[in-house]
């Protein structure tokens, strides 16, 4: 199982969850498994039959895209980190 | 029994000796010679050799070790007239030291040749007192609090960011404060913007913060900018010079046009973000580290980016988040620690806990890349507000309005660079976009 960290904006389509538990073998599996249960989440992450370029991905501390992207394979108990932009600061 | 005038006598038969002429050529020709002022203090302040360590002949022996470790460096010891010094030198001699001579003639005679001398700015006794927990701190001492004192930082905000890390460069003493905000002081500021008060609601932002600050203290000189940053502005306000921008903006134009200029200005940006119990901290070091175009090479859909005004923010949690923000700000002026740039810190209040990720730079940065696509101002609002599936590839965002846009796109897309410093053709980045509903830049 790998755990995958909900940012504060896509929480009201988890549910509410901070973090959530998923399966597969590889980044785009495991995300791919959060989105089937939680099928709201599709939009706010992938454009054009791909993940955002707006919205980072954190395998072990380190951007999917500096690795192997979506195929970047996962070990049980890394930490998936799914992180939007924010802009706040007042 | 020896008097003092034997005993200097027989001191004087035991050390070696050099002229003021032969010492200047020592310094001169930068042979590792390390010289060591061991006069009083008010001796020091008044002026000393370029370069020399000072310890006072009191505490000689008990503090050379921690400033010369390496007793085979060759030391060049004077006092004022070479008296004190002589026996200053027989004593290195006995601790172990290998070459040690005595400026014959002393700083006396070095300033009667006219050659160069440095003189110490010195704290008043105000500032010794206000600032004695830092002058304690080996990592910043008085050359780190006089390095503070004459530093200038540039705060994008008064908001909830800009409050906490104001008052602590404030206090810690950083001499210039510009503070750009257009916005006065609302009701809803209050949970959490610290610096403004409730008798200042209704008072510009900027007004509040400098009154704060400047009754906090006196050494601290707030330029105050009661404007929006915009592309017609930032350069007229970075050409001010800054040693560094803490950014604490609301709204992503405001964040991206700040990226920009920062590159283009060559100033780090300690940059800090916040969102209900969440908070973002980051370095970007130009030409060091990455900008924030490498971070987030495009800014979220509206819909996904609600910004505090509209999804609301814990108050402490700008405390925190403005705080790290501070603390970054004083380690880059003092080049101490390790800064951040290369780390994005994520901190949750909820669950209390601090996660880092790497970010690096990337070569294919439209703004801080090895080939550059943006090299202008460009129209932030727009760049901000089209929607994904319109907005185009990061490489295009920059591209001249002579090469048209992907047809597709035609009309979302950016409108063309704005030249540096004139008039941009589209609106400027406001707040009514997607800001905190305030009209600020926090």
């Amino acid at each position: 199982m790998t755990v995958v960290r909900i940012p504060p904006t896509l929480r009201a389509e988890v549910g509410g969850a901070r973090e959530l538990q998923a399966h597969g073998g590889t980044v785009g599996e495991v995300i791919d498994d959060v989105v089937e249960r939680h099928p709201a989440l599709r939009p706010q992450l992938f454009q054009n039959g791909g993940l955002g370029s707006f919205v980072n991905v954190y395998l072990g501390g380190e951007d999917i895209r500096t690795l192997g992207g979506l195929d970047t394979p996962v070990d049980a108990n890394e930490t998936v980190i799914l992180l939007p932009a924010m802009a706040g600061g007042a | 029994m020896a008097t003092y005038r034997e005993l200097l006598a027989q001191v004087k038969t035991e050390i070696d000796e050099i002229s003021t002429i032969e010492a200047q050529e020592r310094l001169e020709s930068s042979d590792g010679s390390i010289f060591v002022d061991v006069r009083e203090p008010d001796e020091w302040d008044e002026g000393h050799i370029p370069g020399a360590i000072y310890t006072g002949r009191g505490r000689l022996e008990q503090r050379i070790e921690g400033l010369v470790p390496d007793k085979s460096r060759p030391l060049v010891v004077y006092c004022s007239a070479g008296n004190r010094s002589a026996f200053a030198a027989k004593v290195l001699g006995e601790m172990g030291y290998s070459d040690v001579v005595n400026l014959a003639a002393g700083f006396s005679d070095w300033k009667r040749n006219g050659f160069e001398i440095t003189i110490p700015r010195a704290l008043s006794p105000e500032q010794r007192a206000r600032y004695s927990r830092h002058l304690l701190i080996p990592e910043v001492g008085e050359d780190g609090q006089q390095r503070l004192l004459d530093a200038r930082v540039l705060l994008i905000g008064a908001g909830g960011l800009g409050s906490p890390s104001s008052l602590y460069l404030a206090a810690a003493g950083v001499g210039t404060l510009g503070i750009v905000d257009a916005d006065v002081v609302d009701e809803s500021n209050l949970q959490r913007q610290i610096v403004h008060s409730t008798e200042r609601l209704g008072e510009p932002k900027v007004e509040s913060a400098r009154r704060t600050i400047e009754a906090l203290n006196p050494d601290v000189r707030v330029v105050p900018y009661r404007e929006r940053l915009t592309s017609e502005n930032v350069d007229r306000i970075l050409d001010e010079g800054w040693d560094v921008i803490l950014d604490g903006a609301d709204n992503f134009p405001t964040r991206y046009l700040v990226n920009d200029a920062s590159v283009w200005h060559d100033i780090p940006v300690v940059h800090g973000s916040i969102f209900r119990f969440e908070g973002q901290v980051t370095v970007f070091s130009p030409g060091v580290g990455p900008c924030y175009r490498c971070l987030f090479p495009q800014p979220p859909p509206p819909e996904l980016a609600p910004s505090c005004a509209e999804g609301g923010v814990l108050g402490v949690l700008p405390g925190i988040v403005g705080s790290i923000q501070a603390n970054e700000t004083l380690k880059l002026i003092l080049d101490r620690g390790d800064s951040l740039a290369g780390r994005l810190l994520l901190f949750d209040a909820l669950g209390t806990t601090l996660d880092e990720v790497t970010v690096r730079r990337d070569p294919d940065c439209p703004v801080c890349g090895d080939h550059p696509t943006i090299t202008e101002y460009i129209d932030y609002v727009e760049f901000c507000n089209a929607s994904p599936a319109s907005r185009p590839e990061p490489a295009l965002a920059g591209r001249s309005p002579a090469s048209p846009p992907p047809a597709a796109a035609a009309g979302t897309v950016p409108s063309g660079p704005v030249q540096r410093g004139t008039v941009p053709s589209g609106p400027a980045p406001s707040a009514t976009t997607r800001g905190d509903g305030e009209g600020a830049n926090a």
